[in-house]
């Protein structure tokens, strides 16, 4: 039997693959969004597995919200990266660097 | 949807119907012809708006089954917030104007994340908090990307918009955690389960998820890394705003949620934030002296300031939180006036921002030399100014709360923290003939600067009257 402790599990590892995606990848700033969206949809995940084992409607509109700002994060991230390819001529995570910090 | 829940969120609603109607007067318009006097519009409707809720809230309202709560508190930020904007977009007029920068679109988003930032101090519920916080992030990312071809600029709206995306799932996934423990993300019902008994594991996982995206917010340390890289590469206006309304509303959103949400707990989460403060004000004391460029030195400086408004909070008393929004008050009065001098240092027309060419600008500019003086003395927490006085509540604040300790390391950090403030001074009056700046300020900053610095003096007789306004705020969160 699939309880709310799978669901959870499945989250956690998702979040956390999320997080490892965003700082050890060297490669490519799409990858970083696809990262974002994984911890996102992750979050998803808990909020409606919660509302099913609470039998709580509020998790399932949480998780409406989350994916519509998901959606526009997405878009405000690759308008953003548009720009920056425009002036660098590269996406590439380690050309992320005019500045250090 | 009643009459009363409406009415809580009257003021968000005016400022988000009129930036929607201002980008379609905008759009259709004459597109950037119009963007003068949409600036002046939208600071008039931001300082109406204060001007409304200062004079007119009194009382607990809450709405929408209590996602929005106004109260003191929530008006006391929000005055705060909007005073600050509207200053910062009438300051950077001109700025932007020279440097062709001057798009309609900036001053709607500055207003779109205002209304994000008032949400956010009035949350009374998770969903709200994230909507808020989002609304308010979405549009700052926009803006520090505002100057589109340039590689700084672009390069600092990504860094934002990564590290920033990144604490907003953090703390999404705090808030669902804490939503399965609870069984609901009203902050009422929340603190009710917090108090019942131990406080279980998953709900205190979520809470310190939760704080987690909030020190991003704030640019606490070990969450500040993105600070420095975007206060630098954006527009000078831009770090302005990014220096002063938001860092409001993040804190206040911090207060909020640590005191309606988890008020009952203080000893669970105040250590964190006192160990989040004292790395804030040593990072911010020490990394800012090997800077030369002023805006990378206000970033740290800004993180140290945090860490001082951590401290409040840290305290977990109403007292604290009093000191908290007093410092708060204190901090954006005092980076409005220095940045209105930043945007003018330029040379040849271009803008400078190492802080050698301030080299002996009291012989040039004595007045505004002495302005600076001023400001950055108050910044230091130099007594009599009143950035001491904003020091001294949280430090009182922290003693209070037999938090010694804290106190001691505030107090050392910003002694270490006066050494680069000093060596502007330093620099202005004493330092070596070189090549200066030449900039002309425009007379609505040169008024900002002057104003601040007055407040700086003036203000030590009575803070405003802020005090007491800060202590009905206080008192309205910590029950």
């Amino acid at each position: 039997m699939v309880g709310l402790e799978h669901y959870l599990a499945v989250a956690a590892v998702l979040f956390v693959i999320g997080i490892f995606g965003l700082f050890l990848n060297r490669k490519n700033v799409i990858i970083i969004l696809m990262s974002i969206e994984l911890m996102l949809l992750a979050v998803n995940i808990n909020f409606v597995a919660f509302s099913s084992y609470l039998g709580d409607l509020v998790g399932q509109v949480f998780a409406m919200f989350v994916l519509t700002v998901a959606a526009a994060e997405a878009a405000i991230g690759l308008a953003i990266l548009v720009c920056f390819f425009r002036n660098r001529g590269t996406i590439d995570v380690e050309d992320v660097n005019v500045m250090k910090g | 949807m009643t009459e009363a829940d409406f009415n809580t969120v009257l003021p968000e609603v005016v400022l988000a119907v009129f930036s929607m109607a201002a980008l379609l007067y905008g759009a259709y318009g004459g597109k950037d012809k119009t963007a003068p006097i949409l600036v002046w519009i939208t600071s008039a409707i931001m300082v109406a708006i204060a001007l409304w809720i200062g004079v007119n809230g009194a009382g607990v309202q809450t709405g929408f089954g209590g996602m929005i709560v106004n109260d003191a508190f929530s008006r006391f930020a929000k005055v705060t917030i909007l005073l600050s904007g509207a200053a910062v977009l009438l300051m950077s007029e001109s700025y932007l104007a020279k440097r062709d920068l001057l798009r309609f679109e900036y001053p709607l988003l500055v207003a779109l994340a205002t209304v994000g930032m008032m949400i956010m101090v009035s949350a009374g519920d998770l969903m709200a908090l994230y909507m808020g916080l989002e609304l308010q992030s979405l549009a700052l990312y926009v803006v520090a990307a505002l100057r589109r071809d340039s590689v700084k600029s672009t390069e600092a709206g990504l860094k934002y918009f990564v590290l920033g995306a990144l604490s907003s799932g953090m703390l999404l996934y705090g808030a669902s955690l804490v939503y399965g423990y609870s069984g609901t993300t009203l902050f009422s019902g929340i603190i009710q389960t917090a108090n019942a008994g131990e406080i279980s594991l998953g709900l205190l996982f979520g809470l310190v998820f939760l704080i987690t995206g909030l020190a991003f917010k704030v640019s606490a340390v070990p969450f500040h890394m993105w600070t420095p890289d975007v206060y630098e590469g954006s527009p000078t206006p831009v770090t302005a705003f990014f220096a002063t309304a938001p860092k409001v509303a993040a804190m206040g959103l911090f207060a909020r949620l640590l005191f309606d949400a988890f008020g009952g707990v203080t000893g669970d989460w105040g250590q964190v934030i006192a160990l989040l403060s004292v790395a804030s004000m040593f990072l911010g004391a020490f990394a800012a002296i090997g800077q030369r460029n002023i805006k990378r030195l206000m970033a740290y400086s800004s993180i140290a300031h945090m860490g001082f408004a951590l401290m409040g909070l840290a305290a977990g008393t109403a007292g604290g939180v009093q000191a908290m929004l007093i410092y708060m008050a204190i901090y954006v009065t005092m980076n409005i006036g220095t940045f209105a001098f930043i945007l003018s240092m330029e040379r040849d027309g271009a803008p400078v921002t190492d802080i050698e060419s301030l080299n002996q600008l009291s012989k040039h500019e004595p007045l505004k030399a002495l302005a600076m003086l001023v400001l950055l003395f108050s910044l230091a927490g130099v007594p009599p100014l009143v950035g001491f006085f904003g020091k001294f509540y949280v430090l009182k604040a922290a003693v209070d709360a037999n938090m010694a300790w804290l106190a001691v390391a505030g107090v050392v950090a910003s002694v270490i923290g006066a050494f680069y403030y000093l060596r502007i001074v330093f620099y202005m009056y004493f330092g070596e003939e070189g090549n200066g700046i030449d900039g002309q300020m425009a007379p609505i900053a040169w008024a900002m600067l002057m104003v601040s610095a007055a407040i700086m003096v003036v203000g030590v007789i009575n803070l405003f009257g802020i005090e007491a306004l800060a202590a009905t705020a206080a008192d309205a969160l910590v029950k």
